[in-house]
């Protein structure tokens, strides 16, 4: 009951270095938590659900605030960087839509200028808006840990509502994303009950390639968002959709497979019924408007 | 903006000036709850029930008190024993027990964050450590949180003292249902022979809060002489006062309630939570303590709106004309007796003439926060009920269904299912007006797209108002108020103040006081400020002018009746003196023109209002959005047109808020889940279109410029008008509050 938190005191450090950083974050012991835009981690510590003795800010190292894009090596994101640079910067607004449209609804501008989608990822909540995203552009996790570094996929990272796969003393550096080939385009949706300020029921992202002629799809990806433990890829969907026409009636097909792999729980936002519902509903409506991407470009 | 309107009998009402507060509240100077700062002031925190139901067995403080950096811990004990106090309050008799345990719970808790202790330390992280530390053993009860469940025979009974009193007949067992009521006029049996056309459904409507955006708040200092003194938010000082007064069992005159300005109430800001429980902290610790609560705090230990349950029945013959009404209402009223069941059962019939119609309401106790006023309490919920079931009559009538409510629309001479006859109201021009609007004229094209009209009632009580007012030398007048101003009221006083005396509305300089420095006022509710205070401050104005024509008949030595007093200039056989060149004299040639009046008006007045709303409803998630949207009302007279078109668009944004997403969530504990604006879904400006408004002016016979209240009858409409647009935008008749989009999809499912 936040009538009775309180935010307590803690020891605040911003090292410039990642190893120093990872070395400090190990070194506590499971009393420190990494801080980058804040937006998740200083309400659940004002509000009790965390609690730490030290807390590391990674906004002051260097590698963690980059946006590197070419479009033969793709992007490179430092986990720190704010949500507004991404959906500022043109090169990313075209290669990665679906990225681009998750960025745009995590919170309001306040939110955007601080929160980063590292820490959206990290937080490993099952409606973050960024993973479908991230899922379906196929990122890669670059870890530090004091020990050295090594890259999972994101599909890897995520194992449970607020856990995942990094290791005690690890963090994450960067996020790659592979270059995007010629006709693919990508799109996210999450339905909200209001227009604002709500966690999504149910979330997709949809990618598609195309052949050259533009009438069949050649590869497809689809991830769902809140409507399972962890954001998860609708690996039968996808592969249904290569070869066939992107039409409405695919899309819509693809939909309904998309559905079994939802298993949502019922609470205040909604019920199972109703989320896998949504998630049929979403895949849809996410294919035909990265087709519609794809089409406009 | 403030010159007079064209053709108009006034010079100041009905123009638009700058509202006197306004420049300190956009500039964020204004003095809220919250930014009364004293040095060596404490701050507290509230202990509250995690139990939806349980009996105390034992509360143990010591560590608390320990706790470096505490200076007081309190509980229960630590208040005066109000066992079978009953108080009237102004608003009738109640039961102090209740009042004290909702304040500080006695033997058992009744919901999920009844406050129970109370700490005052150096800071509110201290506070909130040694709240922490407090150990409470409670012994769980079931708990209800369901009105039907509540009332039947088996269910936990929540308190053993409550007997349903039933039109004054009180019950041998103790019961949950606290009070019956029961309306008939006619023969509802003989006009349901009489119909066509039968048309009866059922209804839910979840709980509310009114969401105001300031928490509550309130700083107390007890001084070693006994005199108390309370700043707080509030809507009514002199309610406050006396609550606070009887739960501490102290005289009232040594109690002083400042009120600070205030974020809203909407009704919640009536009844005290914090007040006596921060002035018992100041006497234990001798120093000023001030409380405030969190957003969870606000949800779940003050008072929401009651849940209920409705049936409700109407017959029309093939013409039209309605024949007979039939309601049965039940109102959770929360953890304690009390609630706005009265005039649910008075309102849901009230905007029609019916010959028969029968009302049963029922108020019952169970396992939430004790619900308390909000904005026409009690009528959207019957107006949801009556309209959508009369929008069914009218489709299989196949009767336009603005036709049908002028049909049976109330007027002059009709007699309300609960007895009065209603004086000249606007009932019949507001469905006009409705009808004449270009919203209701201008086509709805598109697939999911539908409007929905509804219409609605709320009174406007009198209760009782003072003010005074002295004239300075500069030709202003300061007016005096006890009126605590949350929708613009400063403004709507002033205006009547200076029109009374031919003043501009910036000569005049309101001010609201404490209860020290005003005589006795009610609460700012019921729609009543800009009726009652405005009348005192009318009569303040006949009081002040009478004296200044006396002054100047002494200047001009010539008697008062033969002083002519146009529009604030005084004249006398070509002798003639400006309000202000009169005033700049009164120092020099004798007494202070202070004046001063004390109303009590009878009766109440009476306002209507019918809601034009368009909609799109998504039917593959179920969410509704709404397009376009008119408010129209009867305002009596407008006095400042903006204030009152902006109670009309707020009601008009909270209704839409019940309509749609807000509800309490509870699990099968009776715990809230959904205790934040995240998930308590309020309306976003991004939600809402533009509000258009349409003042119609049919005036009170009882006010001297005609004044309707209007702040609460736009709430009344929305639920019922947007039901009945999604009926006409997807075919579904949802009769289940909020309809949101879970819901809404189900029911467009499961209808194709
Ligand atoms: C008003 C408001 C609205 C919001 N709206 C949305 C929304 O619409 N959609 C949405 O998905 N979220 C929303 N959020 C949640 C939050 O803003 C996002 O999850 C955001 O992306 C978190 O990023 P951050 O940089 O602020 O993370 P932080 O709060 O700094 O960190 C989040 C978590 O990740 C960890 N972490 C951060 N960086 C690293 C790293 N480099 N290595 C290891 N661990 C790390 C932290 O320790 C913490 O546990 C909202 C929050 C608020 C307050």
């Amino acid at each position: 009951m936040g009538g009775l938190t309180t935010l307590s005191g803690f020891e605040y450090v911003a090292p410039t270095d990642l190893t120093a950083a990872a070395t400090a974050l190990r070194d506590a012991g499971g009393r420190a938590c990494v801080l980058a835009g804040g937006t998740d981690i200083l309400v659940q510590l004002r509000e009790g659900m965390r609690s730490a003795d030290l807390v590391i800010d990674v906004k002051k190292i260097p590698e963690l605030l980059q946006l590197e894009y070419a479009p033969d090596s793709g992007l490179c994101l430092g986990a720190a960087t704010p949500c507004y640079q991404i959906y500022t910067t043109a090169d990313v607004v075209n290669a990665y839509p679906a990225l681009v449209d998750a960025t745009r609804i995590i919170g309001g501008w306040q939110i955007q200028s601080r929160a980063s989608v590292g820490g959206n990822l990290c937080n490993s909540s099952p409606a973050a808006d960024s993973i479908p995203p991230l899922l379906v552009h196929q990122a890669v996790c670059h870890l530090a840990g004091p020990e050295g570094r090594r890259s999972i996929p994101v599909s890897d990272f995520c194992t449970a509502p607020g856990k995942n796969s990094l290791q005690p003393g690890e963090l994450l550096a960067t996020l790659t994303l592979p270059p995007q080939p010629a006709n693919a385009g990508s799109a996210y949706q999450r339905f909200i009950p209001r227009n604002e300020m709500d966690i999504a029921v149910a979330s997709a992202a949809s990618w598609i390639e195309l052949d050259d002629s533009r009438n069949a799809i050649k590869s497809a990806r689809i991830a769902l968002g809140a409507v399972a433990p962890t954001p998860v890829l609708a690996e039968e969907a996808s592969q249904f959709l290569v070869g066939k026409a992107p039409t409405e009636e695919n899309f819509s097909e693809a939909g309904v497979l998309a559905r079994q792999v939802a298993s949502p729980i019922d609470d205040m936002r909604g019920t199972v019924e109703f989320r896998v519902h949504l998630a049929g509903v979403l895949t849809q409506r996410t294919l035909a408007l990265a087709h519609q991407r794809v089409q406009d470009s | 903006m403030n010159t007079p309107v064209p053709g108009s009998q006034y010079k100041v009402i009905g123009t638009r000036p700058i509202r006197h507060d306004g420049m300190d509240k956009v500039t964020g100077k204004a003095k809220y709850g919250a930014d009364v700062k004293f040095s060596k002031m404490l701050y507290g925190r509230v202990l509250r029930s995690p139990h939806a139901h349980a009996r105390i067995v034992s509360i143990d403080t010591s560590e608390a008190e320990s706790h470096p950096g505490v200076f007081a811990v309190i509980t229960t004990s630590d208040m005066p024993d109000l066992v079978d106090k009953m108080a009237d309050l102004g608003e009738g008799v109640v039961n102090m027990a209740h009042l004290g345990d909702n304040v500080l719970a006695r033997e058992k808790v009744l919901y999920k964050g009844q406050a129970v202790a109370a700490v005052a330390a150096s800071d509110v992280h201290v506070a909130a450590e040694a709240i922490a530390k407090i150990k409470v053993e409670y012994e769980p009860l079931p708990a209800v949180t369901w009105v039907l469940d509540a009332m039947r025979e088996d269910a936990p009974l929540l308190h053993d003292n409550v007997f349903t009193d039933d039109m004054g007949k009180k019950s041998d067992k103790p019961s949950n249902v606290d009070k019956e009521i029961h309306f008939l006029k006619g023969d509802a049996e003989e006009g349901f022979a009489a119909a066509d056309v039968v048309v009866e459904r059922e209804f839910k409507t979840a709980t509310v809060h009114q969401g105001y955006i300031e928490p509550h708040v309130a700083t107390a200092d007890w001084n070693e002489d006994g005199n108390l003194t309370v700043w707080t938010s509030t809507q009514g000082s002199f309610a406050c006062r006396a609550q606070v007064a009887e739960i501490l069992q102290i005289p009232i005159s040594k109690v002083k309630v400042v009120p600070c300005e205030i974020g809203g109430g909407f009704g919640g800001k009536i009844t005290v939570y914090l007040q006596p429980v921060a002035a018992l902290l100041s006497k234990k610790s001798g120093r000023p303590v001030q409380l405030t609560m969190q957003r969870d705090e606000v949800f779940e230990g003050t008072g929401p709106t009651p849940g209920s349950f409705m049936r409700v029945k109407l017959g029309a013959t093939k013409e039209g004309k309605l024949t007979a009404g039939e309601a049965w209402i039940a109102f959770d009223a929360g953890a304690f007796p009390g609630g706005p069941i009265g005039p649910a059962c008075m309102c849901v019939f009230s905007c029609y003439d019916f010959e028969h119609a029968k009302v049963d309401g029922y108020n019952v106790v169970l396992n939430k926060p004790k619900t308390q006023a909000y904005r026409a309490p009690g009528s959207t919920h019957a107006a949801l009920a009556c309209e959508t079931v009369l929008d069914e009559l009218a489709e299989k009538l196949e009767i336009d269904p603005l036709e049908l409510r002028l049909k049976n629309a109330a007027t002059e001479g009709t007699r309300r299912v609960d007895g009065p006859v209603y004086p000249r109201i606007g009932c019949v021009e507001v469905l006009q007006a409705a009808q004449a609007s270009d919203h209701w004229n201008s086509p709805l094209e598109g697939p999911n797209r539908g409007r929905g009209v509804a219409l609605g009632f709320w009174f406007n009580c009198g209760l009782k108002s003072s003010a005074s007012a002295h004239v300075n030398p500069d030709g202003t007048v300061t007016l005096t108020e006890g009126s605590t101003d949350i929708g613009g009221s400063r403004a709507s006083i002033a205006m009547q103040l200076a029109e009374t005396l031919g003043i501009t509305a910036e000569e005049v300089h309101p001010q609201v006081v404490d209860t020290d420095s005003v005589g006795y006022t009610d609460v700012t509710g019921g729609s009543r400020v800009t009726f009652a205070t405005g009348l005192a401050a009318y009569k303040v104005g006949l009081d002040i002018e009478g004296q200044m024509t006396s002054r100047a008949a002494e200047l001009w030595d010539c008697s008062p009746e033969n002083v002519r007093v146009e529009s604030g200039v005084y004249s006398h056989n070509g002798d003639s003196l400006t309000f202000a060149e009169l005033a700049e004299k009164l120092h020099a040639t004798g007494e202070a023109v202070v004046g001063r009046a004390t109303v009590a008006p009878d009766g109440a007045t009476n306002g209507f209002g019918a809601h034009l709303v368009d909609v799109e409803v998504d039917p593959d998630t179920g969410k509704t959005t709404i397009l376009r949207y008119t408010v129209i009302q009867d305002a009596g007279k407008a006095i400042h047109p903006s204030y009152v078109e902006g109670q009309m668009q707020g009601g008009a944004v909270q209704g839409i808020g019940w309509a749609l997403n807000e509800e309490y969530f509870f699990d099968d504990q009776g715990q809230m889940k959904n205790a934040s604006f995240l998930d308590y879904r309020i309306p976003t400006f991004l939600d809402v279109p533009m509000i258009d408004t349409i003042i119609v002016e049919v005036p009170n016979p009882d006010h001297p410029y005609g004044v309707r209240g209007v702040g609460e009858t736009p709430i009344v409409p929305p639920p019922a008008a947007i039901a009945i647009a999604i009926h006409n935008a997807v075919g579904v008749r949802m009769t289940e509050l909020p309809m949101s989009p879970p819901k809404l999809w189900k029911a467009i499912s499961d209808q194709s």
